[in-house]
């Protein structure tokens, strides 16, 4: 069946949007900082992924550069800029993270042009599996899924089973009542943005393969990211995780059985939850 | 040393100074002055970017042609001015307008991208600028939009496409499906697609689009096995083309895939494997084997050191249209309807074959079949012949 085949691919792309949405969601959670240049954080991760490929021909490198180099990367960010704009209006901080993105763009013009370059995928899973009659689909993207989930339940450990999840979870709830019992919230700002910010440069390595890289890769991603965050409810890790394979399903199926409305299905569904749970699916806060 | 060779240089400056200065007063009327001043011949094209090869090799090609008339067209002496346009659409008018004011240009040849193209074709419509346009195969620049001035030697979308429908349907494929970005160049090479199929007696049961230029292929490719096709067809370019033809493989579909021939032009190193076997048309190809071609592979190859192809094809044919056409009106570009007419009738003997103009003054020639084979697009025969764009709404 043909639909196994798209049920995968809704499975597929609704993981990868939950890496990127979750990262978004726990920045804003917990920090109250709505990052537009979420996407371009995206994007260094898929164009690292090209640079590595092309240099080393190694592509699984891009992992760990990815887990180790977007860590460092949000560190960074959250330190000399972010940590400045938590108590200011969100106008402002709209126009911080625009800013990185007219920044992020510029950069990578200046550095590697605006060629559009397809990433090989890594020899190890250059094969396919049949899964449907005169239908295969690339090892790879079942490697995506794995690699996905891990991360995903890795995520989940951190935030439900430690001492640093408890206080992530309470400062998305109640963060004046983090500041009052004495916790440093300067480091948990600092760790939720380079886990954050980790995520989605990860999210890109993973994808550069799967959609090729150019200029722009990540404002699609990010776009499709609000509305699963948004959907999921503000700040809800788990409520990115079912938004992200609601809205990959639904993508998905949409393109591939109503191609006419595929476009408006997701913003469709996310006007109804908003109706229904003005909060989202998940979502706490109102 | 030094010293000397200063010397020596400032003399020889010298002399030719006398020498045009006698040459200048020795010219008698206005007519021999005009006959005399070099043509000015304008390559807007992409130096930069994506498509600067593109652009490169058009330009070698031109200059091979200059150099094989010794410089000389119809004997006007041609000089040439470069413009980088970036492939840039929003820069395209504002180019043109550089070309044809400031440095006043007689001819302008360009340009790659059809966005740009536009841009030109806005330009040179209100300056009545002479203009042969190398590539871009936007349809609208030989319909609805064509102009007396402006002659196409590339190909537009729509013909490969439809060579490639039609070769399909002459070999007995009656339903086919059709897959490309949502954007001008997969809409018009899709008709094309259609239009050919339907003429030889197929149709095209499904259309699979997606946005340009994501590559998210899967939910497309997916439906493939459902929709009961005996062949697909596709039109997509450069890393996107790449993409496609891999994973059209590695989705391991049993319906052959085929295309419009820039599916697999320039970029079947990067396809490897995955492009094996894949039928294309386009109107040109590896292995055509004429005496033109080989003598402009190997002439080629000597000024610009690599391979010739159909981009310098595009480039070496919009320089012999201008000869045929500055010839006739022995270089007088006053003459415009000398000039044009001469033009409009030109047969000439191209590297890819046989190639006229149609009455919208776009590319007449032989659409043919390819097959992937080692690296090669290898001709395998001729899907349409002497093959017109329909110029739907032209009136020159």
């Amino acid at each position: 069946m043909n639909l196994l085949a798209q049920l995968l691919n809704g499975l597929q792309y609704g993981l990868l949007l939950f890496l990127i949405a979750s990262g978004l969601t726990l920045v804003f959670g917990v920090l109250g900082v709505i990052n537009l240049a979420h996407g371009s954080l995206f994007m260094v991760g898929a164009y690292l992924a090209y640079v590595i490929a092309k240099t080393t021909g190694a592509l699984w490198l891009a992992l760990p550069a990815g887990l180790i180099g977007g860590i460092m990367l949000g560190a960074g960010l959250e330190r000399f800029l972010f940590r400045h704009f938590y108590h200011r209006e969100h106008l402002d901080q709209v126009l911080l993270t625009f800013a990185l993105i007219l920044l992020f763009e510029e950069g990578r013009s200046f550095l590697l042009g605006n060629d559009f370059h397809s990433v090989p995928v890594p020899a190890l899973f250059d094969f396919s599996i049949p899964v449907a009659p005169g239908f295969s689909y690339s090892a790879y993207r079942f490697f995506v899924i794995g690699c996905c989930l891990a991360l995903g339940a890795a995520l989940y450990l951190w935030i439900e089973r430690t001492r640093m999840g408890a206080i992530i979870r309470a400062a998305a709830e109640k963060p004046e009542m983090v500041d009052v019992i004495g916790i440093d919230a300067r480091r948990v700002h600092m760790v939720v943005f380079a886990i954050g910010t980790a995520l989605a440069v990860i999210a890109g390595a993973l994808a550069a393969p799967l959609y090729s890289v150019y200029p722009g890769i990540g404002d699609g991603f990010l776009i499709i990211s609000f509305v699963v965050v948004v959907i999921g409810g503000l700040g809800s890790v788990s409520g990115a995780f079912w938004s992200a394979l609601l809205i990959g399903m639904v993508d998905t199926l949409g393109k591939a059985y109503m191609p006419a409305v595929a476009g408006l299905a997701i913003y469709v569904l996310m006007a109804a939850v908003l109706l229904v749970r003005p909060s989202g699916l998940f979502g706490q806060r109102a | 040393m030094t010293h000397m060779t200063k010397g020596t240089l400032s003399r020889r400056k010298l002399i030719k100074g006398a020498a045009a200065l006698t040459a200048a007063t020795a010219v008698p009327t206005g007519w021999a002055i005009a006959q005399a001043k070099p043509l000015k011949v304008g390559l807007m094209l992409p130096y930069s970017g994506t498509f600067a090869q593109l652009g490169e090799n058009i330009t070698h090609a031109i200059e091979m042609v200059i150099a094989e008339r010794n410089g000389k067209f119809g004997g006007r002496e041609i000089q040439i001015i470069k413009l980088d346009d970036e492939s840039k659409p929003e820069l395209g008018p504002q180019n043109a307008d550089r070309m044809v004011k400031r440095d006043n240009v007689d001819v302008l040849i360009g340009t790659v991208h059809s966005g740009v193209q536009l841009g030109i074709h806005k330009v040179v419509k209100e300056s009545g600028t002479l203009c042969i346009v190398p590539n871009a195969g936007a349809v609208g620049v030989t319909r609805e939009l064509c102009a007396k001035n402006v002659f196409r030697m590339s190909f537009s979308n729509w013909q490969p496409a439809y060579g490639m429908g039609l070769a399909l349907g002459k070999r007995g494929v009656k339903k086919a499906a059709w897959i490309t970005w949502d954007y001008a160049a997969g809409a018009e090479s899709g008709a094309g697609f259609k239009e050919g199929l339907e003429k030889a007696g197929g149709q095209v049961v499904a259309t699979l689009t997606l946005k340009f230029p994501e590559t998210n292929f899967q939910p497309l490719l997916a439906q493939i096995p459902g929709l009961g096709v005996e062949a697909v067809g596709a039109f997509f370019a450069g890393g996107g083309a790449v993409q496609f033809v891999k994973e059209y493989a590695a989705a391991g579909i049993k319906v052959p895939l085929c295309g419009s021939g820039f599916l697999t032009e320039g970029v079947l190193g990067p396809q490897g494997a995955a492009a094996e076997g894949v039928e294309t048309a386009l109107h040109y190809g590896d292995g055509i084997d004429n005496l033109k071609n080989t003598a402009f592979r190997a002439a080629f190859k000597a000024k610009a050191g690599r391979e010739a192809d159909v981009y310098a094809v595009q480039g070496y044919d919009s320089a012999q249209l201008l000869v045929i056409g500055l010839e006739a009106v022995k270089g007088n570009m006053e003459d415009e309807a000398g000039l044009y007419k001469a033009m409009r009738a030109a047969k000439i003997d191209s590297p890819r074959g046989p190639v006229s103009l149609s009455p919208s003054q776009d590319v007449v020639h032989n659409i043919y079949l390819r097959k992937a084979t080692g690296g090669l697009n290898k001709v395998t025969g001729i899907a349409a012949e002497a093959l017109a764009d329909p110029g739907t709404g032209c009136k020159v």
